[in-house]
C-alpha cells in the first residue's frame, strides 16, 4: 500500500487503483479526460518519492527528467507527495548579492537564497521584492554549483521591478524567490546528442545556463549556441560565449545583428535565417529555444520542420505582461 | 486479435507517428495554415490522442470534443477537402511506421466516422467516403 499526497489530500492508493483514481475518491481537484495514458490532461509532478516509469511513457524527456507523470496510469511503488506541474514551492527568503550592468538594458543580478534553493538552469522562478511586487525569469548559471542564482534582468522602459533592480536593488537588498518552474532544462543521458541552443535577447541566459548544465555532465556531442538581437549593442555575453568556445572544442557561438553591418564575429541577418541557413538538417538535435514569443514560436516550428523531433525541442517564450507566468528575462 | 496501436508499439510508436503525420500536414499548403497559431506542445499531446484513438489503442475521444475542438477551423474554413488531407497524411505516416494495407484501410475508415462531428455537421456519418 502506497500513500499520495497532493493539496490537502492525503490518502491511501488500493491496490487496483490509481493515483488519480485514489485522489478523486478523496476529494481532490485534479483534471483528467481520458484515463488511459492518452490526454495528458491528469499530469502531475511528484515533488518527493519516484513516479513509476510507466507512467511517464509519451512525456518528453524533460518532464520525466522533472518527475511529470499521467496520475491515471500511474501504480505507485513509492509513496508520493504530488503538485500541479506548473505550481510553485514556497517561497524561500533572499537577499542581492550582486548586480552589474552587462548591457545598454540588461542587469546581471546575482541573488544568495538564505536555505538551498534547488533549480535547474533553463527553468524560471519568481522573483518577489518585500511589497509583493513579482516577476518572473529565467536562471543563468548552475546555482548549486555558484551558491547564488544569476538572474539576467532586460529594463524595460515602464517595468517596474527592472527598473526597481537597475536603480535601487543594492547589495544586501532582501527578496524573496519562489519556483522553480519551467521544463526547459538539459536532460544527461546522451552525451553524443548535437545541441542547437538558440534565442534573442536576455533569452541568453537560460541558453548560457544549459549550455554549462551539458559541459558539466560532459557532453561531448557539438553545442552551437546562436544569439540574435537587434544591434550589435543588444548583444550582451560576447566574453562569456567566447569564454565557453574556448575552454570546450565542441562549442560553437554564432551571434547575428538585425540591423548594423556584420563583423568578423556577427552575422548581419535574422536569426531565424541565420539558423536555417546553417542548420537546413536538424534531425537528430535537440534544440533549445529562449526569447521573445513569435521569435521562439517562428523557431519552433522551423526546428520541426527540419527534421528535429517534437519530443527533442524545449522552448521557453518570454512574456513581458506584468502578470505573466513565464520569464520576462 | 491485437490492435494496430499494439501491433505498431503502443504510446512508444505514437511518439514517433505524431512526429511523422504533424510534418506532414505542417509542410502541406492545403492545410498548413490552420496550424498558423497553434501550441506545439498542446498539438503534440491531441494529435497523439487522434494517432492512439485511429490505431485501435485506448481513448476517450468523444464527437462533443470533436466539434468543440474544431469549430473555430470550422469557421475558418475547414471542409471536406481538409479531412481529405488529414487522412491521406495519415495513411502515408502509417505506411512509413510499417503498417499494412489493410491496417490503413481500416484507420481511414475509423478517422472517416468523426468526419461529421469534426466539420460539426448534424447528420450521422454518410460513412463510405
Amino acid at each position: 500500500m502506497t500513500r499520495v499526497r497532493f493539496d490537502t489530500t492525503d490518502v491511501d492508493v488500493g491496490e487496483r487503483e490509481s493515483v488519480l483514481d485514489a485522489l478523486l475518491r478523496a476529494g481532490a481537484d485534479v483534471p483528467y479526460s481520458c484515463r488511459s495514458g492518452v490526454c495528458q490532461s491528469c499530469c502531475l509532478r511528484a515533488v518527493e518519492g519516484t513516479p513509476p516509469s510507466a507512467a511517464q511513457v509519451g512525456l518528453p524527456p524533460t518532464l520525466v527528467a522533472l518527475g511529470h507523470f499521467l496520475a491515471c496510469v500511474a501504480h505507485p511503488q513509492d509513496d508520493l507527495v504530488c503538485a500541479r506541474p506548473g505550481a510553485l514551492a514556497g517561497a524561500v527568503d533572499a537577499t542581492i548579492r550582486e548586480r552589474e550592468s552587462i548591457a545598454a538594458d540588461v542587469v546581471r543580478v546575482r541573488i544568495s537564497p538564505n536555505i538551498p534553493f534547488v533549480v535547474k538552469p533553463g527553468q524560471y522562478v519568481n522573483l518577489a521584492r518585500t511589497d509583493g511586487l513579482v516577476r518572473s525569469y529565467s536562471v543563468a548559471n548552475l546555482a548549486d554549483e555558484d551558491g547564488y542564482v544569476e538572474l539576467h534582468v532586460r529594463v524595460l522602459e515602464h517595468g517596474a521591478m527592472s527598473r526597481w533592480i537597475a536603480n535601487d536593488a543594492v547589495p544586501g537588498t532582501p527578496v524573496s524567490l519562489r519556483g522553480p518552474a519551467g521544463s526547459c532544462v538539459y536532460v544527461p543521458g546522451s552525451p553524443h546528442e548535437p545541441l542547437l541552443l538558440a534565442g534573442s535577447g536576455t533569452g541568453l541566459a537560460p541558453l548560457l545556463g544549459i549550455a554549462r548544465d551539458a559541459l558539466r555532465h560532459a557532453h561531448r556531442g557539438p553545442i552551437h549556441v546562436m544569439h540574435g538581437g537587434r544591434t550589435e549593442a543588444a548583444l550582451y555575453g560576447a566574453d562569456a560565449l567566447a569564454q565557453l568556445a574556448r575552454a570546450h572544442a565542441n562549442v560553437a557561438v554564432t551571434r547575428c545583428v538585425l540591423e548594423g553591418p556584420g563583423s568578423d564575429d556577427i552575422v548581419q541577418g535574422r536569426l531565424d535565417h541565420v539558423i536555417a541557413a546553417r542548420h537546413a538538417d536538424l534531425s537528430g538535435w535537440r534544440v533549445y529555444l529562449c526569447g521573445h514569443p513569435d521569435l521562439v514560436r517562428t523557431l519552433q516550428q522551423d526546428a520541426f520542420l527540419a527534421g528535429a523531433s517534437l519530443d527533442a525541442i524545449h522552448a521557453d517564450a518570454f512574456l513581458t505582461r506584468a502578470d505573466a507566468p513565464v520569464p520576462t528575462g | 486479435m491485437t490492435s494496430l496501436f499494439e501491433r505498431l508499439g503502443g504510446q512508444a510508436a505514437i511518439t514517433t507517428a505524431v512526429d511523422v503525420f504533424y510534418r506532414k500536414m505542417l509542410k502541406d499548403p492545403r492545410v498548413a495554415r490552420f496550424f498558423a497559431t497553434t501550441d506545439m506542445n498542446r498539438q503534440r499531446a491531441k494529435q497523439a490522442a487522434f494517432l492512439t484513438m485511429v490505431t485501435g489503442g485506448p481513448n476517450a475521444y468523444t464527437g462533443k470534443d470533436m466539434r468543440a475542438g474544431h469549430a473555430h477551423l470550422v469557421a475558418q474554413g475547414l471542409d471536406d477537402s481538409h479531412v481529405d488531407v488529414v487522412i491521406e497524411h495519415l495513411g502515408a505516416t502509417l505506411a512509413e511506421l510499417g503498417a499494412k494495407p489493410e491496417d490503413i484501410a481500416q484507420v481511414a475508415a475509423l478517422a472517416n466516422s468523426v468526419r461529421d462531428d469534426v466539420l460539426n455537421r448534424a447528420s450521422p456519418s454518410t460513412a463510405g467516403r
